[in-house]
């Protein structure tokens, strides 16, 4: 529980926060400048108190003029040297602590898996669209953004890591339930 | 203004003025008193006659010859057209013309889209539906931009319009997939449902399986917008029953293995959206893949080509056999490099619409200015939309662009650096253009070579480029780029402008020189009240003025609406701002034959 409790207090919260949009975009940004049709430049009001380097311009609404659509659907690409990975705790049942990974770390499915096999010691299985996860007594599943318990495999590895909220190895009965062709 | 008919002025397309225009053809003063021309031939040969005009302009001159001829084209007006939902009401439109088809209609203006504007603003589709399915029970297209359309609307499309056959929604928001799921299976005639960059709700309603058995008529299904998750096997089931199937647009929960098993049953198709273009297996790699390949060259008449939303590179090969026959290739979700492009854009060569992202660089606009010789189109989206990123396109893409592609007609180009010297350039080397729109991402961003405002650039597209129409402007402007406009600009129609000018002057340039502009919008520019009575003249010829974060005072704003009584004058503010002071920070206006609307929210003031 202890653990828990320090994961908790890290100041690296923001990190694990949800955001959609661009990593390292400065989204609590756009909500200063919300108001709409303000004379004022939008550099005069004060730039946010950043722990990190110089803050970017703070953005005004509508401007550019993209549709959000567009700018919430492109993909980013292979993170390069944009801060903030996307770190997401992961639990399994039965171990005593949690742990943090970043999923950007990886480039799919198998490496995050192997990655997580080797951090609880345990073997996952063979996963099939049909029938999950064979011939093991877990399942890997993942909390998503509408806080539903997904299984991990499912959706392409772009649209996963934008939507898990956390990992958590399940085992026994509720694994093998999960598994079987829902 | 001048009756004059060899000048270009045409009648406003969605506003009639009868009372004032039409004019009395007074045959032989006889003492019956009745002003009605005695007409040489009866109205069904005017009826027989006036079918055969399709052009909205067409027919709104028609309507004003005299009342016999109005009368006869109402009767014969088959397709409505109504640029502002408020500028006429649904019973009015209706009392009007008796046997409409299809009706266009446009709601919220262009800035919407960019949540310039609280929502709840207006524009519901609902009272249209209400009078429509009174007064047309034959209705069988409605095409909609930028209206809130909701579940119900849609249960009314489809429940009394018994043979509705067309939809589509543009940039349209307040349904969900539980409406659209009444509407498809309501619909039994359907043969086009198009949803454009649309928001719908996810309601988790399978609307895919609630199209009906049996043969449908599907010649288009649009849903590349939809954000959900769909019933992949009633989608296959779908597309093998739908033999006519023309246009397909997948959204990106549809994986390349699953888009792989709808092109070989729709082998037919001339537009495909290709869904996410990726892998949702993380199965080994010894299974095996299908021939995507073979799969795209089955596909002998497709033009059109759009999707790759979460797109995997190695899967774009695949698309080689198509690409001699596209016409338009959208790739604007795409985030490929100059070198990944190349190979695919140096085969299109009937190319004549791309949509990309600055992802591909300077260099892979100089491709496609090698190759790219029938393009019209071009639009270059910017992978990181931030006013200070980095920005891989430049003057440079513009200017090769400008000498490969000399049959351009249009362009929109997001940039951070420019000069007015490839402006200049493209100005003078693509004569054709229409549509010029250019948007430097970086507020009042000087030329950067020179250190100049960008006005000479503008300046040259206006004087040189003698058909264009729509213009939206960026950079560091002085007033000298909006007398470039009012002089030389004598065709725009749609302006757009944003952090520029530098006085009143500015806006009376415009509003002065323009008399075809129809639709302007400014931001954050210094306009204010002397400016805006300038226009006075020419307000009832405009279709709308929005300008938000000037330096309009509800003064002045009042004093616009008590000269123009056929003017709505709305104030709106942002939603959860009290009413401060005497600013005004948006000004929406336009011309309207009813009055202040009725279901304007808190937030709108009307003068």
């Amino acid at each position: 529980m202890e653990g828990r409790v320090a994961y908790e207090n890290d100041l690296n919260l923001k990190a694990t926060e949800l955001r959609l949009g661009l990593p390292g975009t400065h989204e609590e940004q756009q909500a200063v400048s919300s108001r709409v049709g303000n004379n004022k430049r939008p550099n005069d009001e004060s730039d946010d108190q950043n722990e990190t380097a110089p803050p970017p311009k703070a953005q005004i609404v509508g401007w550019p003029p993209i549709r959000s659509y567009r700018k919430n659907n492109y993909q980013p690409k292979k993170t390069e040297s944009d801060g903030g990975g996307i770190y997401i705790k992961l639990s399994m049942d039965g171990a005593p602590y949690l742990r943090k990974i970043d999923l950007k770390v990886y480039s799919g499915y198998p490496e995050l898996l192997k990655a997580v096999e080797n951090m609880f010691k345990f073997n996952i299985g063979e996963y099939s669209e049909r029938e999950g996860y064979k011939g093991s007594d877990y399942a890997p599943t993942y909390e998503d953004k509408d806080g539903d318990w997904m299984l991990v495999g499912d959706v392409p590895w772009g649209m996963f890591i934008t939507s898990c909220k956390r990992l958590r190895i399940m085992k026994g009965s509720e694994a093998r339930g999960l598994g079987c062709g829902v | 203004m001048s009756e004059d008919d060899d000048r270009q002025q045409s009648p406003p397309s969605d506003l009639e003025f009868v009372s004032n225009k039409a004019r009395n053809c007074n045959a032989t003063g006889s003492g019956s008193g009745n002003p009605e021309f005695q007409s040489a031939y009866p109205d069904q040969v005017l009826e027989n006659v006036l079918h055969f005009l399709t052009s909205k302009r067409d027919r709104n001159a028609v309507s004003l010859v005299c009342k016999s001829w109005y009368r006869v084209e109402a009767l014969t007006r088959s397709e409505l057209f109504i640029g502002n939902c408020y500028a006429v009401s649904p019973a009015r439109a209706t009392a009007r013309f008796a046997r409409v088809r299809a009706l266009h209609l446009k709601g919220k203006p262009r800035f919407a889209d960019f949540n310039m504007m609280p929502s709840d603003w207006g524009a519901h589709f609902n009272p249209w539906a209400l009078a429509m399915a009174k007064a047309y029970p034959w209705l069988e297209k409605v095409h909609l931009k930028r209206m809130s359309v909701t579940d119900d609307d849609l249960a009314t499309l489809a429940e009394l319009f018994l043979g509705f056959k067309e939809l589509v929604l543009v940039c349209c928001d307040g349904f969900g997939t539980s409406g659209l799921a009444i509407f498809v299976n309501k619909c039994r005639q359907l043969k086009v449902l198009d949803l454009i960059e649309s928001e719908s709700s996810d309601d988790e309603a399978d609307w895919i399986s609630c199209f009906p058995e049996g043969e449908s008529h599907l010649e288009s299904l649009i849903f590349d917008c939809v954000e959900c998750h769909i019933n992949f096997e009633a989608l296959e089931r779908l597309v093998a029953r739908s033999p006519s199937l023309k246009k397909l647009r997948l959204n990106r929960y549809v994986s390349i293995g699953q888009l792989y098993r709808l092109m070989v049953r729709a082998p037919q198709l001339t537009h495909l959206g290709t869904g996410s273009f990726s892998s949702s297996e993380i199965a080994g790699q010894g299974d095996q893949e299908p021939d995507y390949v073979n799969a795209f060259a089955a596909c002998k008449t497709l033009v059109c080509l759009s999707g790759f939303r979460e797109i995997i590179l190695d899967y774009l090969p695949a698309i080689y056999p198509v690409c001699a026959n596209l016409t338009s290739l959208n790739f604007s979700y795409a985030n490929i490099t100059a070198e990944q492009l190349k190979p695919i854009i140096s085969k299109c060569h009937k190319l004549q619409v791309f949509w990309v992202l600055d992802s591909i660089c300077d260099e892979g606009l100089q491709a496609v200015a090698a190759t790219c010789k029938e393009l019209r189109e071009l639009r270059v989206f910017p992978v990181d939309a931030r006013e200070d990123s980095d920005g891989p396109v430049s003057e440079v893409g513009l200017q090769a662009i400008s000498e490969g592609c000399r049959k351009l007609q249009s362009i929109l180009y997001f940039c951070q650096q420019m000069t007015n010297a490839a402006v200049i350039t493209m100005s003078k080397n693509c004569p054709d253009l229409v549509v010029f729109r250019l948007c430097i991402m970086g507020r009042h961003r000087a030329d950067h070579v020179t250190g100049e405002p960008m006005d000479d650039g503008f300046g040259a597209i206006v004087m040189n480029c003698k058909k264009l129409t729509r213009l939206a402007v960026s950079g560091l402007l002085t007033d000298k780029v909006f007398d470039y406009i009012g002089r030389h600009g004598k065709l725009v129609r749609t302006l757009s402008v944003a952090f520029a000018g530098d006085s009143d002057m500015g806006l009376k340039y415009v509003l002065e020189g323009c008399p075809q502009l129809q639709k302007f919008e400014i931001r954050d520019s210094p306009f204010g009240d002397a400016a805006l009575r300038s226009g006075l003249h020419h307000y009832y010829n405009m279709r709308f003025l929005w300008m938000s974060s000037c330096r309009l005072t509800r003064r002045g704003c009042q004093e616009i609406a008590r000269a123009m009584p056929r003017l709505v004058v709305e104030v709106i503010r942002s939603a959860d701002e009290e009413e401060v002071d005497d600013a005004v920070e948006i000004l929406y206006m336009y011309r309207s034959l009813e009055g202040p609307r009725t279901d304007a929210p808190k937030f709108v003031t009307i003068s």
